[in-house]
């Protein structure tokens, strides 16, 4: 279980997270969506303990992380897998090598169990036979999917997800969401997604928080959230949506 | 005004240092540990070590040789000719040879180090590794510091040898000096303690690279002009670092050595 409690972050003299707290249950999805700018990414990467906050908790399974020191946090880390918003992969490794890092690091594998994990992870994924491309050849949608592969090899309890459609197509970025979906299925575990594309908090979100003013401004199941009058919540919803699109 | 900018300058500048020690006392421990791998080891070695050798050895050759043919110069108006090559022999193992060395270092690793690591710090690579539950002290810095420790002293004794060669060569066969004297003069003066604080020296400056080029890496601001500004800050303090605790060195390792 993840719970927030008052957790406030400044970067020098601007006031991004102000007192903001929330608990997600094991198991659950949660999108958090927010204009861009508001602290989104922020917020999730204190869930992993990537930035400290000024004041405030946050407790992984009931074990607050932010009086731990670096290497304390990497034990905390082996429950996460995070799927960064540029997905991060590092770029002087093959795609294998970037997916395989987590189990060469933490587990004891031969070089056969190894491959077949990459393999079948990359299967997941549905990107099979890409183990010797290099991350420059490939396209923002698949860079996205090994940054995601690598984040599930070792299979965490929780996966973070920092906008994991943004700068995508739309085809491109229902393809992620039925991924990240059957990612929450298959492997049973909590899903936390930031995103300001609507579509994939709806889809993805069985709860979604708003991120307004620097605090959670509304919370609610993604039908909730959707079908809320409140003009906050409406001028976000709406001002990003196409008036054209219907959206499901 | 001034006073207020310079005393800011000063903390900002003693802070860093600090950092820089905390950093190393991380590696440190570390290493102790046995948290670095020794494949990532090997290829810093091969990277820092055997891909610097021919900068460092067309730098050490040309010194030898240019020290060889100034020394000529002055030591032929005392008819000391056959004294040439004892000159190079001492400056090359204890002064030219590691301050040389890892001055070309700084400047072609130092910068790689910098560059590689604050480019993956811009791209969010420093974060995975960390989501990875990997610490970036184990898997970056440790490696580069071990390199470098091993590189440099013997990236040295090569600068040292084919400076001296390069001395030999053009004192007997450009400056016609007698090889024999030349090459017995060279032995007689230049001592074992010469080459050994060479060595040490060498030891320490690779240190200083690898912790200043990670450091800058690590610590750069945000943007292409952070990862750039990082690279050259770190080739600047680097060699200024060498060439200021070169002097230290000397003194201390010089007062050392009279008191055996």
């Amino acid at each position: 279980m993840i719970e927030v409690r008052d957790l406030t972050k400044s970067f020098g003299a601007q006031l991004v997270l102000d007192s903001v707290g929330f608990k997600i249950e094991n198991g659950e999805s949660v999108a958090i969506i927010g204009r861009s700018g508001s602290g989104k990414s922020v917020l999730l990467k204190h869930l992993i303990g990537l930035l400290q906050p000024d004041t405030g908790e946050v407790l992984i399974d009931g074990e607050n992380i932010v009086p731990m020191n670096e290497r304390q946090l990497l034990h905390v880390r082996r429950k996460f897998g995070m799927l960064f918003q540029s997905a991060a992969l590092f770029d002087s490794m093959t795609v294998a090598k970037n997916v395989a890092f987590g189990l060469r690091r933490h587990e004891h594998l031969t070089e056969a169990e190894i491959g077949r994990r990459v393999a079948g992870t990359l299967e997941m994924v549905d990107l099979p036979g890409t183990e010797d491309k290099q991350p420059a050849e490939l396209s923002g949608g698949m860079r996205k999917r090994v940054g995601l592969a690598r984040a599930i090899i070792y299979e965490p309890q929780i996966v973070l997800y920092d906008e994991p459609t943004t700068g995508l197509d739309p085809i491109v970025s229902d393809s992620i969401d039925q991924l990240i979906l059957r990612v929450r299925d298959r492997l049973k575990v909590t899903t936390v997604v930031v995103t300001h594309d609507m579509r994939t908090a709806r889809r993805i979100g069985q709860r979604v928080l708003m991120l307004h003013d620097k605090k959670i401004y509304a919370s609610g199941t993604a039908d909730e959230i959707f079908a809320s009058q409140d003009p906050v919540v409406r001028q976000f919803i709406d001002g990003i949506a196409d008036p054209k699109e219907n959206l499901p | 005004m001034f006073s207020l900018s310079a005393s800011k300058r000063v903390t900002a500048a003693l802070a860093e240092l600090g950092q820089i020690t905390l950093l190393a006392r991380e590696a440190a421990a570390s290493l102790l540990k046995g948290r670095a791998s020794w494949r990532d080891l090997l290829y810093q070695i091969y990277f820092i070590g055997v891909q610097s050798q021919s900068v460092v050895l067309v730098t050490g050759a040309f010194t030898g040789m240019v020290l060889a043919a100034q020394t000529y110069f002055q030591f032929h108006k005392v008819k000391m000719d056959t004294a040439t090559l004892a000159v190079v022999g001492v400056s090359m193992c204890s002064e030219l040879g590691p301050v040389l060395t890892a001055l070309m270092v700084a400047g072609r690793v130092g910068a790689a180090m910098a560059a590689e690591i604050g480019t993956m710090r811009v791209t969010e690579q420093i974060d995975a590794l960390r989501a990875l539950a990997t610490d970036p002290v184990d898997y970056l810095v440790v490696p580069r510091l071990v390199a470098a420790h091993v590189a440099l002293p013997l990236l040295t004794v090569e600068v040292i040898v084919i400076g001296i060669l390069g001395g030999y060569f053009v004192s007997v066969n450009l400056l016609d000096i007698e090889p024999t004297y030349l090459w017995a003069n060279m032995l007689k003066y230049t001592h074992q303690s010469d080459l050994v604080i060479g060595l040490i020296k060498a030891f320490i400056y690779g240190g200083v690279i690898a912790l200043i080029g990670c450091y800058k890496g690590m610590t750069c601001r945000l943007g292409a002009e952070g990862v750039g500004q990082a690279t050259t800050e770190a080739v600047v303090y680097a060699s200024i670092t060498i060439l200021i605790a070169n002097f230290f060195l000397t003194l201390v390792m010089g007062k050392l050595v009279g008191m055996l």
